[in-house]
């Protein structure tokens, strides 16, 4: 098992390169339909990856690519119960939305995928954004003409991030809020609830406060999995500290050892670090696509173009520098998770590095997280 | 063509009407019960699917209540669960304008709709007090008459911003390069006293363009807001005077709108208990009351009539020898106080006791939560066409008791009588819920 990298897929609109729906293969018709998302997560599952994420923003994408998108969380929702075993992993942003919401969604989500839920909770500092809330306001950040270590800038990101770790802290109370045995149906009494296994969460913080308990009980998980895209410090310290899994974005293997080793420095509870790649294995359709663009694609992540082979020998490579495993960002949907499924998997199936079949059934299972402890449940006292 | 049922399941909720205690009472938060209930409904022919909302658990005398059911899911979530196992009915929750930015959520309804193929629908709901913004970022509390002008401000916004985008705005021209027909869709401002947005709206138009909007709040305020914006109500009101009344009233005030009365729907909440026969539906019914008033239960009753402790009473003993106490803080928070005139109430409740000779829970259950429509599938189907024809209603939102076998019954008796005397569908003919009740967005 510890030979076994873990495997994700980041699903977006029609891939990630931004002219992705442009090429002949793409079902761009079919980009806001159940149907098209059902078919990308029914492929992930047959490649037996651990989990697929769903992108996600509570703004428009800008011109040049796909505009317009569906709720990732209700994407997942909308394909748990036709699915059986792969992790179901929304993007939900932190900046704006209710802590006790995304709790109570998130939750939910567990119980409709039987223990397959998770978490990619994001941060947003894009202006556009917070006006689309109108509570408050975010500066433009511009890198080409704003000095990104000024004080106001980086007052500003460490002020999203701790809003984002009180989010995560909040929702994971609220997972808690109710202990496992909390309804009891005891008709002798006429209580369906032990309230005394319901507790308050009592949550103050600089953006909200939070009294709980939720309106859920605890999921099936206990706690559903949250992960992170980090990309420097203040968002590593944040992914270190609320996640169970941070997707770093390495270069290099020698890159992808530096930073596991920073993110697993900064807790006594390292997270497992996975490397976002973007992966073309068509090289001739990303030429193609990178034409019609007018310019080649660019990502914060390093960009895999190539075939199967190459791209497992570059995993197992990566691997053994010391990462957990991958979250591979298909250029093209639903060609590049195709050709991921039909001729990656198969690899590295041959090489032993990833499983030839699901061994459990819940996402912390595949992940070989353990069994989350209730924070509020009393502690097991060994006679 | 004969004036049509609607009909609709409300997956029993929080409050002792629904039965946990019975041995056929099943999960309250598996997928799988609300899959069942949803399933029986479409099997059914019914129109649409309803889920409440919960935001903070109920307490009573500053305790949670443990009593009735606690504890639901998200509903949104489970409708787009619910989107993958239905493919006709459509898919409503209730939705709280308080604690709901309107981008997120016509983000959440629109993207239903697109997953559920023009199914969604939103019951409308205020709450204003502290207790429940307690769990949320805005905290507090909003004056009485601020609820329904933020309500309708928010709903005004959620129809904004769902109309940013035409039916073809996305062109998708692959060769040209060219995704929309404008270069800057679902552009947006709105500048209110409750809500000051602007910027892009990021879901496409879809397949309904609006989901279906409910309301049901019952006050003046509620029925206006009801009959300028609701495209239903879930009202109350079900008997036939008092629902002829109340469907009289509302549809009245639409003309002033510059709206038709068939372009809202009238659809009280309602319980039902089927039997083989009159007597034998009439001893079900009680059987089911007692069963949702237990000991425990009449006491926490009587004292969201009393306002009081009355812990220390015998649920079979005689009522409190004083009045009930007026004015102050409600010892119950997170549901509204279900008793108008506490005092007239008490005194009424007096006389029966005496009348009948009747303990604290004999007299709850003769008192409160009588079924709608009690009686043979015969006479209840009889009894719902009534209500119909003489426009006491345009249809039920159907409670059933149980989870999540509750509904069967009714769908296996009942609906083939309405289908017989064609008022009621024999199989669905449309595939958006506003088409299933005949409006347009």
């Amino acid at each position: 098992m510890s030979d076994h990298l873990h495997l994700a897929v980041a699903l977006d609109g029609a891939g990630w390169h931004p002219a992705a729906w442009r090429d002949p293969s793409a079902e761009t018709g079919d980009l806001f339909t159940p149907e098209y998302w059902l078919r990308l997560v029914r492929l992930a599952e047959r490649g037996t990856l651990d989990f697929v994420t769903i992108e996600d923003s509570l703004g428009l994408p800008g011109p040049g690519t796909v505009r317009g998108r569906l709720d990732a969380l209700l994407i997942a929702a909308r394909v748990a119960p036709l699915t059986s075993h792969i992790g179901l992993v929304p993007t939900v942003t932190t900046t704006h939305t209710e802590p006790f919401h995304v709790s109570t969604q998130l939750a939910t989500l567990d119980y409709l995928s039987t223990g397959r839920a998770g978490w990619r909770a994001q941060v947003s500092a894009r202006p556009g954004e917070a006006e689309h809330f109108g509570r408050r306001a975010i500066p433009a950040i511009d890198p080409a003409t704003t000095d990104l270590d000024s004080p106001p800038v980086r007052a500003l990101i460490a002020e999203l991030f701790a809003e984002a770790a009180d989010h995560v802290e909040v929702v994971r109370r609220l997972w808690d809020s109710w202990e496992d045995d909390a309804v009891i149906r005891d008709a002798a009494t006429g209580r369906f609830i032990d309230r005394d296994k319901l507790h308050y969460i009592d949550f103050t913080g600089g953006h909200f406060s939070v009294k709980g308990p939720s309106i859920t009980p605890r999921p099936p998980q206990g706690q559903p999995v949250v992960t992170a895209l980090a990309h420097s410090r203040v968002p590593y310290e944040f992914a270190a500290a609320a996640a169970d899994v941070v997707y770093v974005t390495p270069a290099s293997a020698e890159q992808a050892r530096a930073i596991a080793g920073e993110v697993r420095s900064l807790t006594d509870r390292p997270p497992l670090v996975f490397a976002d790649l973007n992966v073309f294995l068509d090289p001739e359709r990303k030429a193609r696509l990178d034409a019609l663009a007018g310019a080649p694609y660019a990502s914060d992540a390093h960009t895999y173009t190539g075939d199967a082979a190459g791209l497992a020998d570059l995993l197992l490579a990566w691997r053994s520098a010391g990462l957990d495993g991958f979250r591979l960002r298909p250029g093209v949907l639903p060609a590049d998770l195709d050709a991921i499924v039909t001729g990656l998997v198969p690899l590295l199936r041959e090489r032993g590095a990833l499983r030839t079949e699901y061994t459990s059934t819940t996402l912390r299972g595949h992940l070989g997280l353990p069994a989350a402890a209730n924070r509020y449940a009393p502690q097991e006292v060994s006679a | 063509m004969t004036k049509q049922v609607i009909l609709a399941a409300h997956f029993p909720g929080v409050n002792n009407t629904t039965v946990w205690s019975d041995p056929a009472a099943g999960s309250q938060i598996a997928f799988e019960s609300f899959r069942r209930l949803a399933q029986t409904a479409e099997r059914g022919k019914f129109d649409f699917f309803f889920l409440a909302e919960g935001l903070r658990l109920r307490e009573q005398r500053g305790r949670i209540h443990d009593l009735d059911v606690v504890g639901r899911p998200d509903n949104v979530t489970v409708l787009g669960g619910l989107a993958a196992v239905t493919t006709h009915l459509g898919l409503t929750a209730t939705v709280n304008s308080t604690f709901n930015e309107p981008y997120e959520l016509a983000r959440k309804l629109a993207s239903l709709d697109h997953l559920s193929g023009g199914r969604a629908g939103w019951n409308v709901v205020t709450s204003w007090d502290a207790f429940t913004g307690e769990n949320f970022r805005r905290g507090g509390y909003l004056e009485r008459d601020d609820r329904y002008s933020r309500a309708a401000e928010v709903l005004q916004t959620v129809k904004e911003l769902l109309d940013t985008w035409a039916a073809d705005e996305i062109v998708a021209d692959r060769a040209a390069g060219t995704w929309s027909r404008h270069a800057d869709p679902g552009a947006f401002a709105h500048t209110g006293r409750h809500v000051d947005i602007h910027g892009h709206f990021n879901v496409p138009r879809s397949p309904q363009g609006r989901p279906l909007i409910i309301q049901a709040g019952d006050s003046d305020a509620g029925r206006e807001f009801a009959a300028r914006d609701a495209d239903a109500i879930f009202s109350r009101h079900g008997t036939l005077e008092e629902g002829k009344a109340f469907y009289a009233d509302v549809k009245g005030r639409m003309a002033r709108h510059g709206r038709r009365p068939d372009q809202l729907k009238i659809l009280p909440a309602s319980t039902f208990v089927l039997g083989s026969s009159e007597a034998d539906a009439q001893e079900r019914a009680r059987h089911v009351r007692r069963q949702q008033v237990s000991p425990q239960t009449a006491i926490l009753l009587l004292e969201q009539l009393w306002n009081k402790d009355l812990s220390d009473h015998d649920p079979e003993g005689p009522l409190p020898s004083f009045d009930p106490v007026p004015e102050q803080d409600s010892i119950i928070k997170g549901r509204a106080r279900i008793f108008d005139d506490p005092l007239a109430t008490a005194a009424k409740w007096r006389a029966i006791a005496e009348e009948k000779g009747l303990g604290i829970r004999d007299l709850v259950i003769e008192l409160t939560g009588r079924q709608t429509f009690i009686g043979t599938a015969a006479k209840i189907a009889e009894t719902i066409d009534d209500f119909v024809q003489q426009d006491a209603a345009d249809g039920f939102i159907l409670v059933p008791h149980i989870v999540p076998g509750g509904l069967d019954e009714f769908v296996d008796t009942v609906v083939p009588l309405l289908q017989e005397r064609g008022v009621f569908r024999r199989d669905y003919t449309t595939t958006t819920l506003r088409e299933h009740l005949g409006l347009t967005a």
